[in-house]
Formats: structure tokens, sequence, C-alpha cells
């Protein structure tokens, strides 16, 4: 099992007020990622577990594209993964975020 | 989007579903309240040694909600996760929510239990069957002080091995088209009696002795849905005040059934012979009927309707 763990600046605050949130189910070429609002709202951490080696430069350069693109200030992002193409992933974090700034996804 | 909460949540399929879309499409918007959430991470401290990853919530959703206005409990499996197995952890909260209902007359006195699993995890094998002992226990136990436990079978696992051994000591037991039940499922007979007595590979075979019309049929259920969320909960509303009382007359009266069971159908070789034998006019056309004529047959149907179990 390989643990990874990314720690971002952000822009500013993920919106709304839903405490936590889940999306995604630990499957074959899934994921699940678990966002939780704990951190100061301009910190965004990552951390990834994952039964695949060797691909930590493109878990990082997702996560740095999806904190670009969400600005998730504020969220400690865990994932459990269960083998998700990068595409995947970040649709999941994308859902993730909006399921917790909306309360639905 | 029309209902942000619940976009078509009731025509949702359920088999196709998640165990959180599940609850969430089944029981009245915003009344679902999570023990032991994800944000806890109770997650199998065993995986790891096998490099296969965790679920925050082990794959098995327990807490409290509302169905029709009614407050009910409830535990789902995630039978994408690992197959939905019982585990040290994923037992531990469905052993734990039984026997909080057992022992605490102001939870509700209904338990809801979405079973979707392919019976013990593997890999945590003597905690699995441990918790699968202690889950049929509790679930004895709790009806035996007036708790009414309603299995619902129309997962993508179905309810096999312990799944299979814990829905037959239910109240009662809901399954769609889609769903199946049993203990020994299609590849471990075959496995172990070879291909000539079961062929896994054939699905009509499978989901004619299986499946949840077949099951239906054979009194192997109690109500049948159609496979959406809305069916399931209809289901469930038409069930919930007609569990029977865990007594001696239900307790004979489903030995009765049982041993009627045997004697009209024991000889049987095939699911259309169990049809035929049980009076159906046209047992071909079985599967391929719509949910509302398979209901019309099933309604008054030998073996089929009965107070017990």
């Amino acid at each position: 099992m390989e643990i990874l763990k990314v720690h971002h600046k952000t822009r500013g605050p993920a919106a709304g007020t839903v405490g936590s949130a889940l999306v995604g189910v630990v499957a074959s070429g899934n994921l699940e990622v678990l966002l939780e609002r704990t951190l100061a709202d301009t910190e965004c951490t990552v951390e990834i577990a994952t039964p695949v080696r060797g691909y930590d430069d493109v878990w990082k350069a997702v996560v740095a594209e999806f904190v670009e693109r969400a600005s998730p200030g504020g969220l400690r992002i865990s994932i459990n993964d269960s083998g998700a193409r990068p595409d995947t992933v970040m649709l999941r974090l994308l859902q993730g975020v909006r399921t917790i700034e909306t309360g639905h996804d | 989007m029309t209902d942000p909460k619940h976009p078509s949540a009731d025509t949702a399929s359920w088999f196709l579903s998640t165990a959180r879309e599940r609850l969430t499409g089944l029981l009245d918007p915003g009344s679902f309240a999570e023990f032991l959430p994800p944000t806890e991470r109770a997650q199998s401290p065993h995986l790891a040694l096998f490099d296969l990853p965790a679920a925050f919530d082990d794959g098995m959703v327990v807490g409290r909600g509302r169905l029709g206005r009614r407050a009910v409990l409830v535990a789902a499996q995630e039978g994408q996760f690992m197959g939905g197995t019982f585990a040290e952890v994923s037992g531990a909260k469905l052993v734990g929510l039984l026997r909080a209902a057992r022992d605490d007359p102001k939870l509700p006195r209904i338990v809801l239990l979405l079973l979707d699993s392919g019976g013990v995890r593997l890999q945590e094998a003597n905690a699995g069957e441990l918790a699968v002992a202690e889950v049929m226990r509790a679930i004895v136990e709790a009806r035996g002080f007036g708790v009414t436990v309603i299995a619902l079978v129309g997962g993508r696992a179905g309810a096999f091995g312990g799944a299979g051994l814990t829905a037959a000591t239910c109240s009662r037991i809901v399954i769609s088209e889609q769903g199946r039940t049993g203990v020994s499922g299609p590849e471990v007979i075959e496995t172990n009696k070879g291909v000539e007595e079961f062929d896994s590979q054939d699905k009509a075979l499978v989901w004619s002795v299986t499946g949840g019309r077949n099951r239906r049929l054979l009194g192997g259920a109690d109500a049948y849905a159609g496979d959406t969320v809305a069916g399931f909960r209809d289901a469930v509303l038409a069930l919930i005040d007609r569990a029977p009382p865990f007594d001696l007359v239900t307790l004979r009266a489903e030995q009765r059934r049982l041993a009627d069971r045997i004697e009209c159908l024991g000889a049987c070789n095939s699911a259309v012979e169990m049809w035929v034998a049980l009076g159906i006019a046209e047992p071909q056309t079985i599967r391929n009927l719509d949910d509302a004529a398979f209901a019309e047959i099933v309604k008054g149907l030998r073996g089929a309707a009965y107070e017990a179990r």
C-alpha cells in the first residue's frame, strides 16, 4: 500500500457549510473520496492510499490541477483508491467538492 | 434539476445504486443519521496486509432514519466493495446495531437490512464467520423482543453465504427480479460439484434457481419489488405492520411450510419443473412477464401465500 500526502495553498475557502462528504466506492477502477471541512480557509491536504505503486507524479499533477480548478480551501481530503484512472480521480474530486459545497451531487 | 435532494431517486435502479444512494432514496428526505460515519474511519485493519485498499466505512453503513414517518434502524452493505462481505469491522457494526435494537426499547422497533453480499470476506474469514453467527443470533434475539427485521435483497452481489443465512433469519424478505439469494453461490457449487451439477456461466439457469422470481414463487421471499428505490420502499411499507410475531405458532407454521415445500418440490430437477408442480399454467413465460403480470401469478399461489417465517 502506498501512502501519498499532498499539501496545497488555495485562493480561498470552499463554499457552503456541510461538514463532510463521501463520494465514490472502493471498487476496481474506482475510488472513494472523503472530504472534511477541518482546515484553515486557504489550506488543502489530500492523502491518498493506493495499492498501485509508482504513480506519485501523476497523482500530484491531478491534485494540482484539481486545486487550481476548484479552490478547495479548508478541506482535508482522504482517498481510498482501487486503481482508478486519472480522469476518474479528477471527476470524483470535483464531485466531492460539489457535494460538500451544495449538500448533494 | 427538479428536486436537488432526490434527483430521480424514486426511479433509480436499486441494482445499480450504491448502498448510500439506496439509503438516501429509501428513507424520508433528510432523515438519515449515520452511526460510525466515514469520518470515524472505522475501517479494516487487515486488508493492508494483503495490499488491498480499505473503505472508510468498511462497506457497511448503519444508522437510523424515517420511512413513511416511521422510525427505523437501517444497515446497508456496499456490494461493490469486497463483494459487500462480512468482516471484523463491517460485522461488528451490524451486530452492534442489532444488539442495540434488542436491548434498548427506546430505539426504533423496525430494522431494515439492505443486504448486498457474497458472504464472508475471505481475507478476514474467522472474524467474518463469527460475525455471521453473531448477526443471526442477534436477529433472533431482537425478534424475540418484538423487533421486526426486514431484509431487502436486490443488489449486485445478491445475498449469499452468510448473507443468505442472515436473510433467512429475518421476519420478512423483500426481493426484486435482479435480486438473488441462497447459501452456496453458483461458482461455489460449480467448483465443488462440477459444471454438470450447476453451470455458473449459464445466467438463465443461475437466475431461474437463485433469482428473485423463483424465490418469491417458492416462498423464499415474502414480497416482490420492482428494481427501483420506490419499488422497495412500497414493498417494505406494505409489510411493515404485517410481520409475524416470533413465537411457537410462527415457528411451527414455518416448519410446516418447509415440510410442505420439500414434499411438493423435492423431486424436481429444474426451476420450470417446480413452477409446473406449483400449478403455474405457463411456466416458460415466468422470465418474460412484466412485474405487474408476475405479481398476478404470485397472488394466491400455494407456497407463496402463508403466515410464517
